[in-house]
């Protein structure tokens, strides 16, 4: 075995193996993306579905703005001042039809909120509202925005989180809304990038969750040091706290979040709560930059921390994304989280904690298996939403990405990398890092449309179904926004216009849709779960106070049954632990429901 | 990262010396390291990818060990520098798929026997395997490119214990050299480029420098032989890295020694060829 025949043949092998990456590489992109451009009919025939965007039909013309932030930062402004474009879906007016909600970031800037006018329009009406001019100079800018009628009054209210104060809004029977932040006893400076509504202990009365990106003491604008940045690319603890307010029932708010064994200082960037382990209380996720994401099991009374126990909080990544999805129709959720890949740099991927075989409870945990579903890289990515885009009866996923797009031919990458590496004495001092000097950091990226085959297999049809946008995407937003029975998806980009694909689907397929109202339960129905139940399968979704990257979906649940009219029944958990059953609700109709008493 | 070639001695039935396992002979030295290394640091910080990622990268290496050794020299290779290559690749590559760490891997092993001149290997193993698949697969691997932590401890704790073992096994020279000439061209560069200097600085303090200058650069089978031209080259291997540096390559490092590396050890077989040639005698 020693003669040449034998040095060949390992000449050979070895060859065969260097080049085996390309041949890998090779396969691997003719199965993952499907690269034909849009045509309609295609679209339906193949995929069920096609998605247009028609943002300046529908009269909504908003472009997000990024902030101006202290002078000190010049240099690496551009990634700095990176966030704040937000999207959330309300009816605010409660006239049956989804509004928009969309945040800008800059100086000065106006916030929007589109009436949704019923015939495929909408009209900006937040200034008459009295929720446009929010991001005054000295009050930091918008950051995100959720809603929740906070006190019952069947009219939901709004949260808008900034890097600077945090501002709450009530609700004035859908004329108007009141600035009602000293009363509620909201704190003075966040800079937050997500919260989320939730009624943690199930007394029928909305909390709320704060998570903070840089630490509270930081005034972007006016910084006492350079030192703000975070002190290790993947073990950052000196982010902002955390922030659990009570609803206290009298629009005050108590903050207990150490009280309740909430303590982190990680860099929070989404957060999202439901229902893990079927204690009727809802579990907190959040995902964080620099760092291990965190799970936090409730048991109604207090927290802990089991990211690490449950295997979601062990390998640090950059958490962008935070949603739920019972993507297999088992009952059970998925929780997507985005990071960074870019390629020969950094391949952090995705991670799709899936809840593993034979675990449930308190010994509920988790494995990544974004690989194996094929939704693991998506560039720079941000939001996410799980949703049945094509009504076939499984969740699909829709991810929005890219970092910063400036100059198309000069990368950042190799700086970012550089200091990334460095010790935390260097890296957290902003005045170290290298001038971006207009290059673009993971920009002008390719959106993903992963679509769910059913069976554990996603396959991305973006550019078949038609997102080919190439902006710098943040929150991603879906909702039925014209009653029509289908999921319209809604994106905001940073420094970019907000987009409205209006999806169109095959009529073969069919559809359900649930409009919860709690009595006992918050009136907004948040942390209500739908189990829907048709042809041998079941299906489970919950109504979710904040979800995605800085992002709000409509609160009815859609459920799409593929070609299957008939549900069997519907089972509806209310927050409060009620259980109530549709039985055989009609395809093809919303359904408002409300909790019986 | 290969192993010293210096034969073992056996010693079985005296006591544990620290002495002896801190001397050049132990060629179980390094492998004791950066099994240390690996341990702290996944233990603390969770550095690995996974342990199945890791554990497919050892098993893999010291698998083609094994048997390219069986088959190709006819008796049983010794695994420690099989095992250093398996665990180099564990801990620097960074992929969320399996593969990468089996074919880095092997490949490293592989390149130890196929590209061979005059009986030596040129290219450090796992530099070679991780130049080509970052090269080859950039879209599916990364390697090592952030801190362990946010703590001066752990690194503190390895330039020191790395430091003396690198001295004890005689090849501090070689870091040493390559360390002051990193940090000259890091001010050059920021005087070239306008960047911060520590930024320039920035990479030094991470980890993957920590083992590309500890067990890369050392490598005694793919280093020339003279303590001076040990030294000249590494510096080429710095500067080299700088140039690749000021064109923005992010796995600079990697690419200089893959470069300069064998260049220097086939000058260095060009020159003994010619000191050993046989004399010619005019007819």
């Amino acid at each position: 075995m020693r003669g040449p025949i034998a040095r060949i043949a390992l000449a050979v092998v070895f060859v065969g193996l260097v080049i085996s990456p390309l041949i890998i590489k090779r396969f691997a992109s003719r199965n993952d993306r499907a690269t034909t451009q849009l045509d309609p009919k295609a679209a339906l025939a193949r995929h069920g579905f096609y998605l247009e965007e028609v943002s300046h039909a529908a009269g909504v013309n908003f472009v997000h703005q990024a902030p101006t932030l202290d002078p000190r930062l010049n240099h690496i402004m551009p990634q700095v001042a990176s966030m704040g474009a937000s999207v959330s879906i309300v009816d605010f007016d409660h006239d049956g039809w989804p509004d928009i909600y969309v945040t800008t970031s800059k100086e000065g800037g106006k916030n929007a909120l589109y009436r949704n006018l019923h015939d495929g329009t909408f009209k900006d009406v937040a200034e008459e509202m009295g929720v446009a001019d929010v991001n005054r100079p000295g009050t930091g800018v918008s950051m995100s925005a959720v809603w929740g009628d906070y006190d019952n009054d069947g009219f939901e209210d709004l949260l808008l989180i900034k890097w600077g104060k945090p501002e709450l809004f009530h609700n004035d029977g859908g004329h108007g809304f009141t600035r009602v932040t000293d009363q509620a006893g909201l704190p003075p400076w966040i800079n937050a990038n997500t919260a989320l509504w939730f009624d943690y202990d199930g007394d029928g009365l909305l909390d709320l969750f704060i998570g903070g990106y840089y630490s509270e003491d930081v005034d972007l604008w006016h910084l006492a040091s350079t030192k703000m940045m975070p002190d290790s690319f993947e073990y950052a603890k000196n982010g902002g706290r955390k922030y659990l307010f009570h609803n206290l029932g009298s629009g005050k708010f108590e903050e207990v979040s150490a009280k309740l064994g909430i303590n982190s200082r990680r860099w929070a960037l989404a957060s999202a709560a439901a229902d893990l382990r079927g204690t009727g209380h809802p579990d907190l996720f959040v995902a964080n930059d620099y760092g291990v994401s965190e799970l936090y099991f409730n048991d109604g009374k207090s927290f802990h921390e089991v990211g690490e126990q449950t295997g979601v909080g062990f390998a640090p990544k950059s958490g962008m994304n935070a949603s739920f999805g019972d993507i297999l129709n088992q009952g059970r959720y998925a929780v997507y989280v985005s990071n960074i890949s870019e390629d020969g740099v950094l391949i952090q991927g995705n991670n799709l904690w899936m809840p593993k075989e034979g675990t449930s409870g308190e010994n509920l945990k988790f494995e990544n298996l974004a690989r194996d579903f094929g939704v693991e890289i998506g560039g720079w990515s941000f939001g996410a939403q799980f949703g049945d885009l094509n009504n076939d009866g499984t969740l699909d996923l829709y991810l929005t990405n890219g970092y910063v797009s400036l100059d198309r031919n000069r990368s950042y990458w190799y700086d970012f990398s550089k200091i990334a590496g460095g010790h935390s004495l260097i890296i957290e001092d902003a005045k170290n890092w290298p001038a971006m000097e207009g290059r673009s950091l993971s920009g002008y990226q390719a959106k993903h449309v992963w679509l769910n085959d059913g069976s554990g297999k996603f396959i991305d049809v973006a550019q078949a179904v038609g997102v080919t946008d190439t902006y710098d995407g943040r929150a991603v937003a879906l909702a039925d926004l014209w009653n029509r029975g289908v999921l319209d998806v809604v994106v905001a980009n940073q420094r970019g216009p907000l987009l409205i694909y209006k999806n169109t689907v095959t009529p073969e397929n069919k559809w359900v849709e649930f409009e919860l109202e709690g009595t006992k339960s918050n009136r907004s129905a948040i942390g209500a779960q739908v189990t829907v139940f048709w042809n041998g399968q079941q299906q489970v979704q919950e109504v979710s106070g904040g979800s995605g990257f800085a992002a709000q979906n409509q609160r009815r649940l859609h459920f799409g049954l593929g070609k299957i009219a008939q549900v069997e029944k519907a089972v509806i958990r209310w927050p409060g632990g009620q259980i109530q059953t549709i039985e055989n609700p009609a395809a093809n109709e919303i359904h408002v429901i409300k909790e019986s008493s | 990262m290969s192993q010293q070639s210096i034969a073992v001695t056996t010693h079985a039935s005296e006591p544990f010396r620290w002495k002896r396992f801190f001397s050049p002979e132990n060629r179980y030295l390094a492998p004791a390291f950066i099994t240390c290394i690996l341990i702290v640091g996944h233990l603390s910080f969770g550095i690995l990818e996974s342990y199945k990622k890791t554990g497919v990268a050892i098993a893999a290496s010291l698998l083609a060990e094994l048997i390219l050794g069986g088959i190709l020299s006819g008796k049983w290779p010794n695994l420690a520098s099989a095992y250093i290559s398996g665990i180099s690749v564990g801990i620097l590559v960074r992929s969320p798929a399996f593969w990468p760490y089996a074919i880095c891997a092997v490949v490293s092993i592989m390149s130890k026997y196929v590209l061979r001149l005059k009986g030596r290997h040129i290219w450090n193993p796992s530099n070679f395997g991780i130049s080509v698949l970052l090269f080859l697969a950039p879209e599916t691997v990364a390697t090592l490119s952030i801190q362990w932590g946010n703590y001066l401890l752990p690194m503190v704790v390895i330039w020191v214990l790395g430091s003396i073992i690198i001295w004890r096994v005689r090849r501090f020279h070689i870091t040493g050299t390559y360390v002051v000439c990193f940090l000259v061209f890091a001010i050059l560069r920021s005087y070239l480029t306008g960047s911060p200097w520590q930024s320039e600085v920035a990479p030094l303090t991470g980890p993957m420098y920590q083992l590309f200058i500890f067990f890369m650069i050392t490598d005694p089978k793919t280093t020339v032989r003279s303590k001076f031209w040990q030294c000249v080259v590494v510096s080429f291997v710095a500067l080299a890295e700088m140039i690749l540096r000021l064109s923005q390559v992010v796995y600079a490092p990697f690419y200089a020694l893959f470069l300069v590396g064998p260049a220097a050890l086939l000058i260095e077989m060009w020159f003994d060829s010619r000191r050993t040639a046989p004399v010619r005698v005019a007819a």
